[in-house]
């Protein structure tokens, strides 16, 4: 059926897209092992002639680590509050009957396509106010905020899944809502949550508008932040920016290696809603 | 448009089963307690999404009506004069026209070679598994060192591509890829494209793998060629996850600025200039917050005009297919 002609074309354009997608990363890891003057002297293809681990030390020896520390709180702090606050919503959105559940749930879901920049000003002068600016605390909350429509929208799914009869066998044992959202709702959702995790993980672990609007110094600077700021100090060392950017994707290299399977469904079941 | 993306969210891992039901009533309990949880249970989610989008929206678009540098203590009510400003103001217009390039060109060329790669992986199976893993790749980076990244490989003095062009015998295509303002445009959309072609690819991949098998030895029996068996069978098929994925790029497409900003900062000479770099300029940099929320005001309306007309289109052509 696909033979000749036809598979060797697509193995010649499967190859080009090879090439297109890993040379960049080729050249991101090796520069990264160069000396500056190395990328004068030889084409970027060559290896190094020696694989010099200077560039690594300035950047581990910098305020690299602490960055990624930081990313690490902001990430797990904003990632529990929209488990718990989306779970909550999409528990109502999909197992309470009351008014308006539609135009609300419609509501959430408009937040889906709203662009953070309309909300910026207003955000940078809120945050200006409460005095939370240049803290890491400054990101939870439009963070939280604007992860919270797809979250709530992949949780309903998931929720609207549950049978109904273990809800009513739940409510005839004398079980509130309460009880029933934290008893039933909560476990049967957990592949919905542990996605709603990931996707949102990934996509804050890389947020960068609300960052670099709401913080300034390198101690409260994020993991893409800090990217920025050495790019921004360090310009023409494109070596020393290249072990930065190799130190920085390598966390979700290891976990995409970890669980390939978990990571992409993750990104896409978001994303497709997204 | 999210309905069609939730009819197909099967395949990336969201289950529907037979038995599912929608909200119901019980009895016994009376009407206004589950007025009373339900508030409860929204309560948290809601005050975020007050604070944190309701509230700076409207703020945004009541400080558009002001003149204010951000700082000093009053704000100039000038009623429309950010708005007549903004209509004839040239570099606005051609912010806006940039996006709409961006969104013709990412459609235009993600979609075709996303779907080619999904089609490679599908047909080729544990052959291109290895293939599969480093084309995902760049959606693991964040598009702050995929920005720094490509800034470097475009650099004309220590750069990748140059260089390989002129190894390639190529060396009359080389460019300063970044500076020369004619195509600077077309070099960043490359990079969205080398960005966001991974995403589209496992899209489509996943729906293809949905298709069930059946449909194809149907086809093979019948002696359809690969060709005819994609445009006969399997596309008509993935007619709402391709709308759903052009959606998502035209959306992506009106709010980008990363990217852009770690690129360009819109230059040169305005030749990457976006909505979005343009409101943060106008606001961050010139301190003139009433014109930046003038601009902000006016990228949420395109953006929300542009996802309605989508999700009208949609359901439309849902009813025709239905009908």
């Amino acid at each position: 059926m696909r033979k000749g002609l036809h598979s060797g074309l697509g193995l010649v354009f499967a190859l080009a897209w090879l090439a297109v997608s890993g040379l960049p990363f080729y050249f991101m890891i090796q520069s990264g092992f160069k000396k500056q003057f190395d990328l004068l002297s030889a084409p970027f293809w060559t290896l190094p002639k020696q694989w010099a681990i200077e560039n690594y030390q300035t950047v581990l020896g910098g305020a690299f680590l602490h960055s990624l520390l930081n990313s690490v709180i902001v990430v797990s702090v904003s990632v529990l509050l929209i488990l718990a606050a989306a779970s909550m919503a999409a528990f109502a959105f999909a197992r309470v009957h009351f008014r308006f559940n539609r135009a609300l749930f419609a509501i959430v879901i408009a937040g889906l396509v709203i662009p953070v920049h309309v909300t910026l000003i207003p955000v940078y002068l809120l945050t200006t106010r409460m005095g939370l600016y240049d803290t890491l605390w400054a990101l939870i909350g439009p963070y939280v905020a604007f992860n919270l429509p797809i979250s709530v929208f992949i949780l309903t799914e998931f929720m609207r899944d549950i049978p109904r009869e273990l809800e009513e066998a739940a409510r005839l044992d004398g079980a509130g809502a309460f009880s029933i959202f934290w008893r039933i709702a909560l476990p049967l959702s957990k592949p919905g949550l542990a996605t709603v995790a990931i996707y949102n993980a990934v996509a804050l672990w890389n947020e960068f508008v609300f960052a670099y609007v709401l913080t300034s110094s390198p101690a409260n600077r994020t993991l893409p932040l800090a990217i920025w700021d050495y790019q921004g100090q360090y310009a023409a060392n494109i070596p020393l920016i290249m072990a930065v950017l190799s130190l920085s994707v390598l966390p979700l290299i290891l976990i995409y290696i970890v669980a390939q399977e978990r990571v992409t469904g993750g990104m896409m079941a978001g994303a497709i809603k997204g | 448009m999210r309905a069609s993306g939730a009819a197909e969210g099967g395949a990336a891992g969201v289950a529907r089963r037979p038995d599912r039901m929608e909200p119901q009533n019980t009895a016994r309990t009376p009407r206004h307690a589950h007025n009373r949880a339900a508030a409860l249970f929204l309560l948290p989610a809601f005050a975020f999404l007050g604070i944190f989008i309701v509230w700076p929206i409207l703020m945004s678009i009541r400080l558009s009506f002001f003149d204010w540098n951000g700082i000093s203590p009053t704000q100039t009510f000038v009623g429309l004069d950010n708005w007549r400003s903004l209509a004839s103001d040239r570099i606005f217009w051609k912010a806006l026209g940039n996006n709409f390039i961006v969104v013709i060109a990412s459609i235009a060329i993600q979609m075709p070679v996303a779907m080619a790669l999904a089609v490679l992986l599908h047909r080729g199976g544990r052959k291109f598994k290895a293939f599969k893993v480093v084309y995902f790749f760049p959606m693991l980076m964040s598009t702050v060192a995929i920005g720094t990244l490509f800034k470097a490989v475009y650099n004309v003095q220590f750069g990748a591509i140059n260089p390989l062009l002129e190894a390639l015998g190529l060396g009359s295509l080389a460019h300063d890829w970044l500076g020369d303002s004619r195509i600077a445009l077309l070099s960043v959309i490359a990079v969205i494209c080398w960005q966001f072609i991974p995403f589209y690819m496992i899209l489509f991949l996943a729906r293809l793998t949905g298709i069930p098998n059946e449909l194809r030895e149907a086809a093979a029996i019948d002696g359809a060629t690969g060709a005819q068996l994609f445009w006969r069978v399997e596309f008509p098929m993935m007619r709402g996850i391709i709308l759903t994925a052009m959606t998502l790029s035209l959306i992506g497409s009106l709010k980008y600025f990363d990217l852009i900003w770690v690129m360009t900062e819109g230059g040169p000479s305005r030749a990457t200039e976006l909505m979005a770099t343009y409101m943060y300029k106008e606001a961050f940099s010139s301190f003139r917050v009433g014109y930046g929320s003038a601009i902000a005001t006016a990228m949420f309306v395109v953006v929300m005009i542009m996802a309605l007309t989508t999700m009208a289109a949609g359901r439309s052509r849902a009813r025709t297919v239905e009908g």
